[in-house]
């Protein structure tokens, strides 16, 4: 019943791309211009307009996925097509290359294309893997339960400390305030935790993965000579083991979501760039031939 | 103490009103009694600034009263200046606790003891109910109330809520925000409560936001001198507690008004709750000179009861004027060939047609003005097969022709006669193909309207049962028979109905009979290494447990109801009987007997399809007809679905992609399913909410906004929305940064916007738009799909 975008329909546009590549590929052999081959000949010109028509029709899947009105195909067809279609055009615009590359505006363009299609390439890969990654890290919660659960800790947390000396209490919140979830983009895609803590004596200290708190608890408990207190100590670190086990779980969440979409923060633009650069490349041709 | 009337009026909601106001205009000496402080106090209750509609718009108002459509503050204000302009007597914090006497000397008590007599009384008190007092001394101490119209009016005070249902948990909830709260219950759990407000108390009280009496009732409310004014005194199993607190809010529930209605000598054709009361067209009840209008008469729309309250002042003078309807019936009684009035039309219908014979005729009135009167030429397809439509149609005159297969024998039902009575009780697609025949004229009535009918008038429920009994024999097992042959047949046959979860038959039983599913589903399932394996999922329309019937076995699986079911069932004899009169079925039924073991022994070997099955059911998923399933492992979290359906759907998402719970990947979102028997349908008052020849269930723009839906939706998939200001294109927002753009969401609103009209949102299956619905259309990864239930077992094998 669900299919993925490689497997759509029998993968039919894998069957479409790896003809038109072949049949490409077929020609360039067959092809034997008096001159070296290049962007010129007959197939040269060939090969051009296709690669330039498949990537302004690439270049419409934007479009596409945002026309919700459109009976035009399914955007799941439509996205299938585009990942087969792109992949081709490594074929299809080396051969109009004929291989010849410089420094010019010309092998500028097929360098933007390659950018292009190596980052949709790698947002394949990831549109395929991480899901599942995602969903077994969820099993079943999600985002909001989570930040609920952290929050529900905090105020345990703050309860049972209120029941000992006053500077747990300060750690706790502390902890609480200055955790840090997210932040840039780095941050995001490493899964780093930037959190600190005001720790009694030792001042503003970093605090990643909430270790400097359950470290200093620990050291707390190992110091308490009072049982009562030493089983509240204990109480507080379970409290504090289980957020810092949510906050991980969040973060990883948060690191597989960022490389869902970071990837299109490179497709999208040079696509945009690809495009200026597609246009000076044939309007040179036609200007200076 | 005892002032007499000519004319008392119960109630001074919308309908008692216009009555009061119409006597007052013709100078009838006339009384208004009201229990409230307030005329309309249902409407008075209503949030500040909500939009009031004025369904049906077709029909005309006739009131000595304004009302429009408009905010709630604008027809209150219409119906104030109205009353103190004409005179109106009303009074106040007047409750009538009963009605004795006849005409012309009704005698009407009142709670503060005193009476007030009347020669005719118009009882127009609505559904809601008196609320339930606390029935202890000092309960009319200032600090007791019995409504909470906003929690945010009362801040830092100390509350005590009295009540356990789940009226008194929202409240209590809602007032912890800001106000120190303390809820009494006379048990020792919320057992009462919904879900989702049973989770929330817990939470509460775990948290120590309120605190909850437990086993305890209230014993007596007195004034007090400390920190708080009053002081709320239990009975507990510890003795007395004491609780100061600046108000008690009571929400102890209402009596309903048929206790009183009863109590007044009104007879009532039936023991169903819903039953409306016996009236005349004149709105008079089983008690002369007692009326009865509005809502409690079956007329839920404020314009209706507006109506009625003008007619009645009418029809007690003596004075036969036509009902405001008139016209609608005139207009719509006028392609029948027959040449008669409204009324002589309506009698002929009811002599024509023995189904409706015994029907009060106010109810036949209302029945035919929310049904359509068709005259088709002959040939004309009713309905096709497979359609989803679920009105039931009568025969006036003329002949109509069932085919049950595509160019297969048909059958002709005459005059009298009634059809399509399978799509109204199943809910599933129409199981045969109605052709107009000669001279035909029917009656369409849509479903809720039959439905009433039935809850009304028990004749009408069994001529439609015995009928359904041999027409289903017939439709499954016996295409060819005679309907008259059948008859004997199904002298056999028994209606059973089961609760969800209950079992038909268990696996190992003797089989004794086999059941034809008439509403609802079931799963069978069988035991396999000690744990239950559901195998399959049985859909309304189909039968089970022929298998151990045809062999004289025992039962190999076991049969479970997933939501209310109801079957009709066979028993032996009988079943012989009809393989006795057709040889072909023998085969017919060995060949489904053959698929169903092949499915099984697939099944049975893939515990994990199973489960994914039984976890569908859990869902409800029993009674869908179309689903929306998200696979986990492709769906990367663009919500393109959830804005596909927004940009398609007047801004606002119809689903909730996150919602909703998973299992085995597969994930269930807050989304329509488009229920066999939609519980949303049931109570909405402008029958604004319908079903598609595809089966989509979908809400008219007739919406009156009251919420019925969305609180009688078990699935949370109905919302309140308003429409957000359009947007920009899609360039204008890409060349030229014009925002919000295709898939964003909506610029705030502004301030005037926040009290546009809100009406019922829902998912319509984009039934409108090409290619089917839009959120499968715009998921990129195929993640999304849309599965009728027939098709479970296949989702489930292909994931397991």
């Amino acid at each position: 019943m669900h299919q993925s975008i490689l497997g759509y329909r029998g993968r039919r546009y894998l069957w479409a791309a790896t003809a038109l590549a072949a049949l490409a590929a077929v020609a360039y052999a067959w092809h034997a211009p008096p001159e070296p081959p290049n962007g010129g000949t007959w197939l040269g010109y060939t090969l051009g307009t296709i690669g330039a028509v498949l990537i302004l029709w690439l270049i419409a899947f934007g479009v596409r996925k945002r026309s919700y009105r459109s009976a035009l195909g399914t955007v799941q067809g439509w996205l299938s097509a585009h990942v087969y279609l792109g992949l081709s055009l490594l074929v299809i615009v080396t051969l109009h290359a004929g291989f010849q590359f410089g420094w010019n505006v010309h092998t500028l363009a097929y360098a933007l294309m390659i950018v292009v299609i190596g980052s949709g390439a790698v947002g394949t890969v990831l549109y395929l893997r991480y899901p599942a990654r995602m969903n077994a890290l969820r099993s079943g919660a999600n985002r909001g339960q989570w930040l609920a659960e952290v929050s529900d800790l905090d105020q345990k947390s703050l309860r049972v400390a209120r029941a000992l000396p006053p500077e747990f209490a300060e750690v706790v919140a502390s902890t609480r305030d200055r955790a840090v979830l997210g932040g840039s983009a780095m941050a995001l895609l490493t899964g780093a935790d930037r959190s600190r803590v005001l720790l009694p004596g030792s001042g503003l200290a970093p605090n990643p993965d909430q270790q400097a708190t359950l470290s200093w608890l620990g050291d707390q408990l190992s110091r308490s000579t009072d049982g009562e207190q030493g089983a509240r100590i204990q109480d507080l670190l379970t409290l504090q083991g289980a957020r810092r086990a949510t906050l991980a779980r969040l973060r990883d969440d948060l690191r597989l979501q960022a490389w869902l979409e970071v990837w299109l923060y490179v497709h999208v633009p040079v696509t945009f760039a690809l495009l200026a650069a597609l246009v000076a490349h044939v309007l040179s041709v036609f200007l200076y031939w | 103490m005892s002032a007499h009337y000519r004319i008392a009026i119960v109630g001074a909601g919308p309908g008692g009103l216009s009555a009061a106001a119409h006597a007052a205009e013709l100078g009838i000496p006339h009384v208004l009694l009201e229990s409230s402080a307030a005329p309309a106090n249902t409407i008075q209750r209503y949030q500040k600034g909500k939009h009031v509609m004025a369904e049906p718009a077709v029909l005309p108002l006739r009131s000595p009263l304004p009302f429009a459509a408009g905010p709630r503050e604008q027809v209150l204000d219409g119906w104030s200046r109205g009353i103190t302009a004409r005179g109106v007597n009303i009074r106040y914090g007047a409750e009538v606790t009963g009605i004795g006497g006849a005409a012309p000397a009704f005698t009407l008590r009142l709670r503060d003891g005193g009476t007030v007599t009347a020669e005719s009384v118009v009882l127009a008190i609505g559904l809601q109910g008196n609320p339930l007092l606390l029935g202890v001394p000092g309960e009319d101490l200032p600090a007791v109330q019995y409504t909470l119209d906003d929690p945010d009016e009362y801040q830092d005070e100390v509350i005590v809520v009295v009540g356990a249902g789940d009226a008194a948990i929202e409240n209590a909830l809602a007032l912890a925000r800001r106000n120190q709260v303390f809820i009494v219950n006379r048990g020792d759990e919320f057992a009462r409560a919904k879900e989702g407000n049973l989770a929330g108390i817990q939470k509460a009280l775990e948290d120590g936001r309120l605190t909850c009496h437990y086993r305890s009732t209230c014993a007596r409310v007195e004034r007090a001198d400390g920190a708080q004014p009053f002081v709320l005194v239990l009975n507990t199993d510890q003795g007395e507690a004491r609780v100061g607190c600046h108000r008690i809010i009571a929400r102890l529930g209402a009596t309903p008004p048929r206790k009183f209605v009863e109590g007044c000598g009104i007879a009532f054709p039936g023991p169903d709750p819903a039953a409306l009361p016996v009236l005349s067209t004149r709105y008079e009840s089983s008690v002369p000179g007692l009326y009865v209008i509005g809502a409690l008469g079956g007329y839920p729309l404020i314009k209706q009861a507006m109506n009625q309250g003008y007619e009645v002042v009418e029809y007690i003078l003596g004075r036969a004027i036509e009902p405001a309807d008139h016209p609608l019936l005139a207009a719509r009684f006028a392609p029948l060939p027959f040449g008669l009035g409204v009324d002589d039309t309506l009698a002929l219908m009811q002599a024509r047609i023995p189904l409706f014979r015994r029907v009060n005729s106010l109810m036949f009135r209302e029945l035919v003005l929310g049904s359509a009167v068709h005259v088709p030429a002959p040939g004309d397809v009713l309905f096709r097969k497979n359609d989803y439509t679920s009105s039931f149609y009568t025969i006036l005159a003329g002949t109509v022709e069932i085919e049950l297969e595509p160019g297969g024998r048909r059958f002709r039902l005459g005059e009298g006669e009634f059809f399509g009575e399978m799509g109204l009780l199943s809910g599933r697609r129409r199981t045969a193909t109605a052709l107009a025949g000669p001279g035909c004229v029917v009656i369409e009535t849509p479903r809720r309207e039959l439905l009433k009918l039935i809850k009304s008038d028990e004749s009408v429920r069994r001529g439609i049962d015995e009928y359904f009994v041999v027409r289903a024999l017939q439709s499954s097992f016996a295409p060819d028979a005679a309907f008259e042959d059948l008859r004997g047949v199904a002298a056999g046959a028994t209606l059973h109905r089961f609760r969800p979860d209950e079992y038909l038959f268990h696996e190992g039983d003797e089989a004794d009979r086999l059941h034809l599913i008439r509403s609802g589903s079931v799963a069978i399932s069988r035991q396999v290494g000690g744990r239950e394996v559901v195998t399959s999922y049985v859909a309304a329309g189909n039968y089970v447990g022929e298998m151990g019937l045809l062999g004289r076995t025992r039962r190999s699986a076991s049969a479970r109801a997933t939501v209310v079911t109801e079957t009709v069932s066979l028993d032996a004899a009988s079943f012989d009987a009809l393989l006795d009169r057709n040889p072909a079925l023998r085969g017919q039924v060995q060949a489904i007997v053959r698929q169903r073991l092949d499915a099984n022994t697939r099944m049975t070997a893939n515990a994990q399809a199973g489960d994914l099955i039984s976890f569908f059911m859990q869902q409800g998923l029993g009674e869908a007809t179309d689903v929306l399933l998200i696979d986990e492992t492709l769906c990367i979290g663009c919500d393109n679905c959830e804005k596909a359906c927004a940009e398609t759907h007047e801004g606002t998402s119809r689903l909730d992609r996150e919602a909703g719970p998973s299992f085995a990947h597969v994930h269930v979102p807050t989304s329509c399913r488009h229920c066999e028997n939609p519980r949303c349908m049931t109570d909405c008052p402008p029958d604004a909410i319908r079903r598609a020849p595809n089966g989509e269930v979908f809400i008219q723009d007739s919406c009156i906004g009251c919420g019925n839906c969305e609180r009688n939706c078990p699935y949370g998939v109905i919302q309140m929305a308003a429409v957000p200001p359009p947007k920009p294109g899609l360039f204008s927002w890409l060349l030229f940064g014009a925002g919000p753009g295709p898939g964003e969401a909506p610029a705030a609103k502004p301030a005037a916007a926040k009290d546009a009209p809100k009406k019922a949102v829902k998912c319509d299956m984009c039934k409108d738009l090409d290619g089917g619905p839009a959120c499968v259309r715009a998921c990129p990864t195929g993640a999304a799909i849309r599965v009728s239930p027939d098709r479970f077992v296949d989702v489930a094998r292909g994931r397991a």
